[in-house]
């Protein structure tokens, strides 16, 4: 185990990946000479040269619809996108082609790519810099989506990513790239896809969230120990596919769980969840079952407003005492 | 600012537009025709390398592009089956001309408009006809449908439904081959309209800068589905190379020799420089861009003048001038391709749908994935 960077954890993934297996290789724009925009990519251009760590013009559609036909004719690329809000350019490629390509051809190809950049808001960027695009992605049948939260979860579900042999979105966060945490330095240390983790233990109410927003539910958690709840942290890391028997069975334990996502609210990970939660634990809520997430409105710039827009530490404290009937 | 001046095009293709050519009356063509031919190759099929067997073996191949769509058409009209059914019904000799000078190993990509593309890369008519029929013992195992024809292993990568779409696969295609060192060309066709989307941009800019093995080849057939081409796109299409500074060439496809002419030329050029070329076809599609058309866009006296130019009529000519088949040996084509359609359209008839359980098949490469319920 070591202590690394958010960023440094996706290197390594990346760089014992590309050792590994010559197929792949990663491109977008700034990957290679300026070393990643966000650094993530930091000197693997020496170690594989131009061919393998390569720099895109800004034309995200493009560069990520020549990715999914280089999947398809027997490599395995990792495309960065400098945020997933610029994938939307790109959104054609990932909805239309990636996903769907080996169901409509009756299984004759494969795409094994992985698509990977920060996500969601990461301060004042303003309406269209802060998008959390998840539950979006989810929506389409043929795409894996993960949002891990810390460096270990981190490079292991990269390194499953990029071994997966269909299309996996894997989203970061710009605010995140800094953040420190243990990290198996092992090669062969894969995390599954698909699994949650039960980041702490507790009795009262199962808090539910992924990605960033993880950290504010850490504090909250923090704040109602100091009044007597404790609260069971459930980490989806994988938003789809989605791993139910986790949360069930935290819910089980605590019989309320409040869902933070840091995402619309409208058809998000949060109204999934919760939907999912009626349907299969129905007699073990004891509450309805909460969501905190971003209102409906774009991301303001202004800092008192951001503040307001985003979800705070009170703001998932108060959601656990409203399903514990307390305020 | 004028009148006429708003939301016309510009340039050229305003003078012609603005400019009535003829009377204008009824029955009367008010504008110049869908596409200019250039010039067909005046060399003879010798002179190309052509071998009287090729030749017909090519044009059996047109034969049974053309009756297998025809056929297909009367079986859709019979409501065997349903979806989109876009015929390539003219454009015969740019699939022909072009996997006759291609290496079989070379990958082409298209869009929906594919089924000739499939019939030239090793779909049996039988196959085909199960795709549209959306049997399982299809092409694409009947999941696929008109638009998705397939055969992977022949390296005809598909035919796709979102314009311009599929332009960027390609550009992957020919990444991957020139990654792994493969003497290998990609051939990605599209239609007129997929030349005003940016994806077909992007990768031109990409495919220039990086040296892709590669062909974008548009079968301008003279409408995005009932734009005209001088409607939809400004200038000519094939200037659009000009801006990347890259290999461009007009090409007559109405002729197969011409076609086959240019695309070997090319071929062997893009194999000894690695750089990539954009190619305008014209052609001349007979049938409307599906079959809910009721083609008010153009007119009677157009679409005669290009079946008088026939691709298929044409080649014949040619076989029979010069004494490489008989009238007889012609018959006996018709009626062997007559009976190979027919065959198909029995096979996919009494060739089972797919189980329940290929419903979930197709999705994910693992045994057993995840479906989210």
């Amino acid at each position: 185990m070591a202590e690394l960077q958010f960023r440094e954890a996706l290197r390594q993934a990346i760089d014992e990946e590309m050792a590994r297996d010559e197929n792949v290789f990663i491109m977008g724009e700034e990957v290679s000479e300026y070393n990643g925009a966000y650094k993530v990519t930091e000197g693997l251009l020496e170690t594989y040269g131009f061919k393998r760590v390569i720099d895109t013009p800004i034309a995200e559609l493009g560069f990520a619809g020549i990715g999914v036909g280089a999947a398809m004719n027997g490599l395995r690329p990792i495309i960065e996108f400098m945020t997933f809000n610029f994938a939307v350019l790109a959104a054609d490629q990932i909805i239309n082609h990636a996903s769907k390509v080996k169901y409509m051809l009756g299984g004759q190809v494969s795409v094994p790519i992985v698509f990977r950049g920060p996500n969601a808001s990461a301060g004042q960027l303003g309406a269209t810099h802060s998008v959390a695009y998840e539950s979006m992605y989810a929506h389409f049948p043929g795409i894996k989506v993960i949002h891990p939260s810390e460096p270990g979860d981190a490079k292991g579900l990269l390194k499953s990513a990029i071994r997966d042999n269909d299309t996996v979105l894997f989203m970061e966060s710009e605010q995140m790239y800094g953040l420190k945490g243990e990290v198996n330095e092992d090669p062969e240390h894969l995390i599954p896809i698909g699994k949650a983790a039960v980041k702490r233990e507790g009795s009262d109410v199962t808090l539910v969230t992924h990605g960033k927003i993880y950290h504010t539910v850490v504090k909250a958690a923090a704040e109602l120990a100091k009044e007597g709840i404790e609260a069971e942290i459930v980490d989806l890391r994988t938003v789809k596919p989605l791993d139910m028997d986790t949360v069930i069975a935290s819910v089980k334990k605590t019989h309320r769980c409040v869902v933070v996502d840091e995402a619309h609210p409208f058809a998000g990970t949060a109204a999934e969840v919760g939907y999912l939660l009626q349907r299969d634990a129905f007699d073990d809520l004891d509450a309805p079952v909460v969501r905190v997430t971003l209102p409906d409105v774009s991301a303001p710039f202004s800092k008192p407003l951001f503040d307001a827009w985003f979800p705070s530490v009170k703001d998932v404290v108060d959601g656990a005492k409203q399903v514990y009937y307390k305020s | 600012m004028t009148k006429e001046a708003i939301f016309t095009p510009v340039g050229k293709a305003a003078e012609e537009l603005a400019t009535p050519k003829k009377s204008g009356k009824k029955g009367d063509s008010l504008y110049e025709k869908a596409v200019d031919l250039p010039e067909p190759t005046t060399a003879a099929p010798a002179k190309l390398g052509l071998k009287k067997g090729q030749l017909l073996e090519m044009f059996e191949s047109m034969v049974l592009q053309r009756r297998f769509e025809e056929r297909a058409m009367q079986m859709y009209q019979k409501g065997k089956f349903g979806g989109f059914l876009h015929l390539y019904i003219g454009q015969e000799a740019v699939s022909t001309g072009t996997t006759a000078a291609l290496k079989d190993d070379d990958d082409i990509i298209t869009a929906y408009r594919d089924h000739g593309w499939g019939l030239v890369r090793g779909v049996s008519a039988r196959q085909g006809m199960a795709e549209l029929f959306g049997k399982a013992t299809g092409c694409s195992k009947g999941k696929g449908g008109s638009m998705h024809f397939a055969n992977v292993e022949k390296h005809f990568w598909g035919g796709y439904g979102i314009v311009g779409g599929h332009i960027p696969l390609g550009g992957g295609l020919a990444f991957a081959n020139k990654y792994k060192g493969l003497d290998r060309l990609t051939t990605c066709f599209m239609g007129d309209g997929a030349v005003d989307q940016g994806a077909l941009h992007e990768t031109m800019n990409m495919a220039q800068l990086w040296k892709l093995p590669i062909m974008f080849i548009v079968e301008n057939n003279g409408y995005a589905m009932g734009t005209a081409t001088r409607r939809h796109s400004t200038g000519e299409l094939w200037e659009r190379a000009l801006g990347y500074g890259m290999k461009h060439r007009v090409v007559n496809g109405m002729d197969v020799l011409s076609v086959y002419e240019a695309m070997k030329e090319m071929a062997t050029d893009v194999r000894k420089d690695s750089m990539p070329w954009f190619v305008e076809i014209r052609t001349y599609r007979y049938r409307g861009h599906s079959m809910s058309d009721p083609q008010k866009y153009r007119d009677k006296e157009e679409m005669e003048e290009f079946q008088s130019l026939d691709p298929i009529e044409r080649l014949k000519t040619v076989l029979l001038d010069k004494k490489m088949a008989t009238q007889k040996a012609i018959d006996a084509i018709y009626e062997k391709v007559e009976e190979e359609v027919m065959d198909a359209v029995e096979f996919a008839d009494n060739s089972p749908f797919p189980e329940d359980s290929a419903l979930y098949e197709d999705m994910y490469s693992e045994p057993n994935p995840v479906f989210h319920r």
